[in-house]
């Protein structure tokens, strides 16, 4: 690795991590604008238990040293109680939800890759047939129908109209329409993605080149033109997850489907602030480390794209 | 070798070819075809896009629709069709399917009076769902709209500081923009939508805001503060590629300042960029408000927006599943066209694609 690139890579790590203190910051002074802090919503107390309540989250510390205070305890994970489900952390509510929203969101990730791929292939090859039409009508479509639209509507039809598939998620068949909700908007964003780049690719002189040598079709394909047209669908890797992140939130509150994004909803609803506070910590750290892993990989991968 | 080349090559002059045009002759020579400018060229290249004209007019229509059919409809989005003060609830009004009519409907259409139809029924308050999806759709439009000149102008703005300075100043902005850009804009909206409210309810109590909610301002806010960085930094490249010009630097020859080199001739040059991004803004907008509306952090009840439509549609979808599916098409409607028509704008206008 040259140290041009290892320059880049060591200047993205550190915007990361600026990044996520940014966002630690920003979500401690909002949470501190709320008026009362976080115990608002609480049964009327007296002022004395008020002060006790306050003394034992250390909120009548100065700002400062509760803000430093928040910074080490979330660097530890620890985003305290759960203020509306009584006893319980915030990082183990967030624990419980991981293990199926990770399922989710990895299965919708790969299943969008490879169609995505091998849709935006066939178009490209079929280019202007009735074949690439289709494709290219049907994901404009998918793009522009917000995910709780296309949930909703896979939910009557599937579910209630058909009665084939379980409304409810919490089984593992039950995953099938979330991840299909999932998974459309990023499938059609990486079909259009891997056209345009493979029509790009087999314009190119090398293959040319390799059609005059007589290298067959399907090494063309799948040797030459399918490596090179892919580098592009790196840099959607993280919008992707991002988009799965977000979309993971509506789509689990439709589909009943036990994991952080409607642990996350339902604290929005009843207003439980540290829960709200620990799940933006999380995802967005997660989002944007995978945007820092998306953008280190589509740099080293491709050796023509120009560091700076 | 014919005869004509042949008198060349011998070095004999004809003469006939030194004599002055006619005026025939010059008409046909210089009006090849009538001179056009840039505008025109690219609209003359959209209206020969069937996809982006098609587009264009469901734009057209939809907004004209959402702005002047509230103004003669009968019915208003917020009037529960079964109160009547100082009267018992009349229950016949709610639910009704599409063109079907209340109890009370019937009886004076019976006597000979004349009721206006219900065209895609009434909601579970007995609202007449139509005006409720042609409001909605206004403030869907609306929202769009503004969030992408609050987008435009700030973007704007420092993208064109930021590129024409040049330097320091450039680079400051840049990494400031680099950070912003990483933000997930998505999870901070949520965040201040869900922390915000009552701060900002006070704040906004008794002005025109408070009818809009909280929530529509945090999605301001949060645009205003996140979403103008891919617009600078369009705006900056731009700009930078532009100021190396000739006529940049015989703009300052002649003594021109900075301000008057962005406005005059800088500007006006990254136009059409700039247009067909802020046309793009709009759907990713619209997106945003729908979504946060699905969580409940979009306008305040009783204005209904095509998020929040959709998402009340959610609890009756067994008996009513048009309610959701009468906001879904229009949502999508709008998007898919606004795309397409920003789409056709970029090939029309683009001067880097037309080569």
């Amino acid at each position: 690795m040259n140290p041009k690139t290892l320059k880049y890579i060591l200047k993205r790590i550190v915007l990361a991590v600026f990044t996520v203190w940014i966002v630690i910051t920003v979500t401690f002074f909002v949470m501190h604008a709320v008026p009362g802090g976080p115990f608002i919503g609480e049964k009327a107390v007296t002022p004395a238990v008020q002060k006790a309540m306050e003394a034992k989250y250390g909120l009548d510390k100065p700002l400062f040293e509760q803000y430093t205070t928040y910074l080490k305890d979330v660097l530890h994970f620890n985003f305290g109680p759960s203020l509306k489900q009584r006893g319980r952390q915030v990082v183990d509510i967030i624990g419980d939800g991981l293990k199926t929203s990770a399922k989710l969101g990895v299965i919708a990730a790969f299943l969008a890759l490879i169609f995505g791929v091998v849709l935006g292939s066939i178009a490209a090859l079929r280019r202007n047939t009735v074949a690439d039409r289709i494709i290219m009508v049907l994901t404009t479509a998918f793009v522009s129908m917000p995910s709780f639209i296309m949930g909703s509507l896979l939910l009557v039809l599937f579910a209630v109209k058909l009665g084939i598939l379980p409304a409810n998620g919490t089984t593992s068949r039950g995953l099938i329409l979330p991840v299909v909700t999932l998974m459309l908007s990023p499938m059609s964003h990486i079909t259009r993605l891997t056209r345009s780049s493979m029509l790009d690719v087999l314009g190119q002189d090398y293959i040319r080149t390799a059609k005059a040598k007589g290298v067959s079709r399907m090494k063309i394909i799948f040797g030459h033109a399918l490596k090179n047209a892919l580098i592009p669908v790196i840099t959607y890797f993280g919008p992707m997850l991002a988009y799965i992140v977000t979309g993971s939130l509506v789509v689990e509150q439709i589909f009943a489907v036990p994991g952080i994004g409607r642990a996350f909803v339902s604290s929005i609803t009843n207003r439980d602030y540290t829960m709200i506070m620990g799940t933006t910590i999380i995802l967005a750290s997660f989002i944007v480390i995978m945007n820092l892993v998306s953008d280190i990989l589509y740099k080293v991968v491709d050796p023509r794209i120009n560091l700076e | 070798m014919d005869a004509n080349n042949l008198k060349r090559m011998s070095m004999q002059v004809d003469v006939d070819d030194f004599l002055p045009a006619s005026e025939q002759e010059k008409e046909y020579m210089v009006k090849m075809r009538p001179s056009t400018t840039a505008f025109k060229d690219g609209v003359r290249r959209l209206r020969k896009n069937k996809i982006a004209m098609i587009s264009f007019f469901v734009i057209v229509i939809v907004t004209l629709s959402a702005l002047f059919v509230p103004m003669f409809w009968p019915y208003k989005y917020e009037t529960m069709l079964g109160m009547t003060p100082g009267k018992p609830m009349d229950a016949s009004y709610k639910n009704l399917k599409p063109f079907e009519y209340s109890t009370t409907e019937l009886k004076k259409i019976e006597e000979g009076g004349k009721v206006f139809p219900h065209i895609f029924g009434t909601d579970a308050n007995g609202r007449d769902y139509f005006i409720r999806v042609v409001y909605g759709t206004r403030i869907s439009l609306a929202v769009g709209f503004f969030a992408s000149i609050i987008v435009l102008v700030i973007g704007l703005t420092i993208g064109a500081i930021s590129g024409y300075a040049g330097g320091r100043v450039d680079m400051i902005i840049m990494r400031i923009v680099d950070i912003i850009y990483s933000l997930p804009d998505m999870l901070m909206i949520i965040l201040l939508a869900a922390s915000l409210k009552t701060t900002l309810e006070k704040a906004l109590e008794g002005t025109v805001f408070a009818k809009i909610g909280t929530n529509i301002i945090s999605l301001f806010i949060i645009f205003a503060l996140l979403y103008w960085v891919s617009m600078a930094r369009l705006v900056r490249g731009q700009i930078l590629s532009l100021r190396e010009q000739e006529y940049v630097l015989a703009a300052r020859t002649a003594g021109a300042k900075g301000g008057w080199v962005i406005r005059k001739h800088l500007l006006p040059n990254c136009i059409s960029v700039i247009v067909i991004s802020t046309a793009l803004q709009i759907p990713s907008a619209i997106f945003t408000e729908s979504y946060l509306s699905f969580l409940g952090l979009g306008v305040n009840a009783p204005m209904p927006s095509l998020g929040s439509l959709a998402s009340d549609a959610l609890n009756g979808i067994n008996s009513y599943p048009y309610r959701l599916v009468i906001p879904a098409i229009v949502i999508s409607l709008i998007v898919l066209s606004l795309n397409l028509f920003g789409d056709g704008l970029r090939d029309a206008f683009d001067p880097k694609i037309n080569g």
